[in-house]
């Protein structure tokens, strides 16, 4: 019934994963340099963007309206 | 007629009265028997007269509980007769504490008939997802809850997006509402998992989440379901359906999502992991071309021929030395020979006294060569002379 979430950016556990699959890798040798330079470079950036992920994202909470439309909800002060 | 049918008739007079088929009666247990069988057997009374009462025992895994010896129930049942015995009883198959006062006893009566359907079996639990993307919340908009809540999300993992469906937590309309928002929330297809939320209070201020309509719908979630209603020490029926029962709202959380600052120290520690295989790497790619470097230069072909002019230098050196020694062998040699030449010199002998004579040129080695008054030359170390034999 749960889809897969759609978003054009990577998610982040996506990411997560390919940065230790790529630690793995440069951690066992046996590459041939280009490849390992590749990987290494294509690592920095997961890293990177793991790191922007986790510091930079804001907490979205919406409101489900009868008619089963959301809309921003605003979390009030304790009453 | 026989007893048979006269029993039978008044038998069949019960049964076709059709509110003898569909009662409810209330009065006061007494005199309970459980039978081996299963079976139930009890008297319900009042002031002015009492009924006979049986409870089949596939009702009474539900009901049984209630039925105790002094109790004040309400019962639901049907009117028959019991031929053998002649005697007319309540056909008991469901069974209600007298006034809705005594809650602990619904709560029980429930969770033991919901429990019995399997809705709470260990087997039925979900696991949560780990890195939760969308969470649907049913809880009240206002209040300390949806804050507690949002303020351990936004700490923890602010990547999610919260669906809030709205909802009364407490009072007799709040069950209804429940249910509509767990149903709004399960029509959507991107949710990871569903919270239901209440804060801390009294048994009567939880009980929307003990209503059986509650949790039935709670037990159909088509995602994973965490209860977090009340505090540590509350129970609610709503928590044993569930997949997973946290303690307080916050919990329900805290226990759904990971921890960005973990997270965070993971990522700069595979940041470094990263970095140092790759410097390690090099390093060795590096080791490797300069012992190659080193190799190829003992192949070049200056030192090749720095080899080889040292090779012929030493073989010059070893050749000559190989001369001399030859030379010295021969001229030791040379002067044994020569010692021992000398040492044959005739002439050597001829110093000792020793004569060479010679008749007619030939070598006189026998006196039978030699006849008086021939004429001989004799050689001595010195000279030589002539010689008559006599």
């Amino acid at each position: 019934m749960k889809k897969q979430s759609k978003t054009e950016a990577p998610t982040f556990e996506v990411a997560f994963a390919q940065l230790e699959e790529i630690v793995g890798k440069l951690e066992a040798g046996d590459l041939p340099l280009d490849e390992a330079l590749s990987l290494f470079e294509q690592g920095q950036k997961l890293a990177a963007f793991c790191s922007a992920r986790l510091d930079e994202a804001e907490l979205r909470v919406q409101e489900l309206a009868a008619s089963g439309e959301v809309e921003p909800f605003e979390v009030g002060e304790d009453r | 007629m026989t007893v048979g049918d006269l029993t039978r008739y008044i038998r069949e007079v019960f049964e076709v009265d059709y509110r003898l088929q569909d009662v409810w009666v209330e009065g006061e247990v007494s005199g309970v028997t459980r039978h081996t069988s299963g079976h139930i057997y009890f008297t319900l009374k009042d002031a002015s007269a009492q009924i006979a009462c049986v409870m089949w025992k596939n009702v009474a895994p539900m009901f049984g509980s209630l039925v105790v010896h002094g109790g004040q129930i309400v019962t639901h049942g049907k009117v028959s007769v019991y031929e053998q015995r002649g005697q007319y009883q309540l056909y008991v198959d469901r069974v209600q504490p007298k006034g809705l006062g005594d809650l602990h006893a619904q709560f029980e009566l429930l969770k033991a008939r919901l429990e019995a359907e399997g809705l709470f079996a260990p087997e039925r639990k979900r696991p949560l997802p780990e890195f939760p993307h969308r969470i649907g919340l049913v809880t009240s908009p206002t209040g300390a809850v949806i804050r507690d809540i949002c303020n351990v999300l936004s700490r923890r993992w602010p990547l999610v997006e919260v669906i809030l469906a709205s909802t009364k937590v407490q009072g007799d309309d709040a069950p209804p509402q429940i249910v509509a928002a767990l149903d709004a929330l399960y029509r959507r297809d991107d949710l990871d998992l569903v919270i239901v939320a209440r804060g801390g209070g009294s048994l009567e201020d939880l009980w929307a989440f003990n209503d059986e309509r509650v949790a039935r719908k709670i037990a159909a979630s088509p995602v994973p379901i965490v209860s977090g209603v009340g505090h540590e020490t509350d129970f609610t029926i709503a928590d044993f359906v569930a997949d997973l029962r946290a303690p307080t709202p916050s919990a329900a959380a805290e226990l759904t999502t990971p921890d960005r600052a973990e997270l965070a120290a993971q990522v700069r520690a595979l940041q470094s992991q990263l970095v140092s295989a790759m410097s390690g790497s090099l390093r060795g790619r590096r080791a490797a071309l300069q012992s190659q470097t080193r190799a190829l230069a003992h192949l070049s072909p200056q030192a090749r021929l720095a080899n080889l002019r040292q090779r012929t230098d030493d073989l010059i050196s070893q050749a000559m030395s190989a001369v001399s020694h030859q030379m010295q062998l021969r001229r030791t040699r040379l002067n044994g020979l020569v010692a021992r030449l000398d040492a044959l010199n005739p002439l050597a002998v001829l110093q000792r006294g020793y004569a060479v004579v010679r008749r007619d040129g030939q070598l006189v080695r026998s006196v039978a060569q030699v006849s008086s008054g021939d004429r001989v030359s004799v050689r001595v170390s010195d000279g030589e002379f002539d010689a008559t034999a006599t």
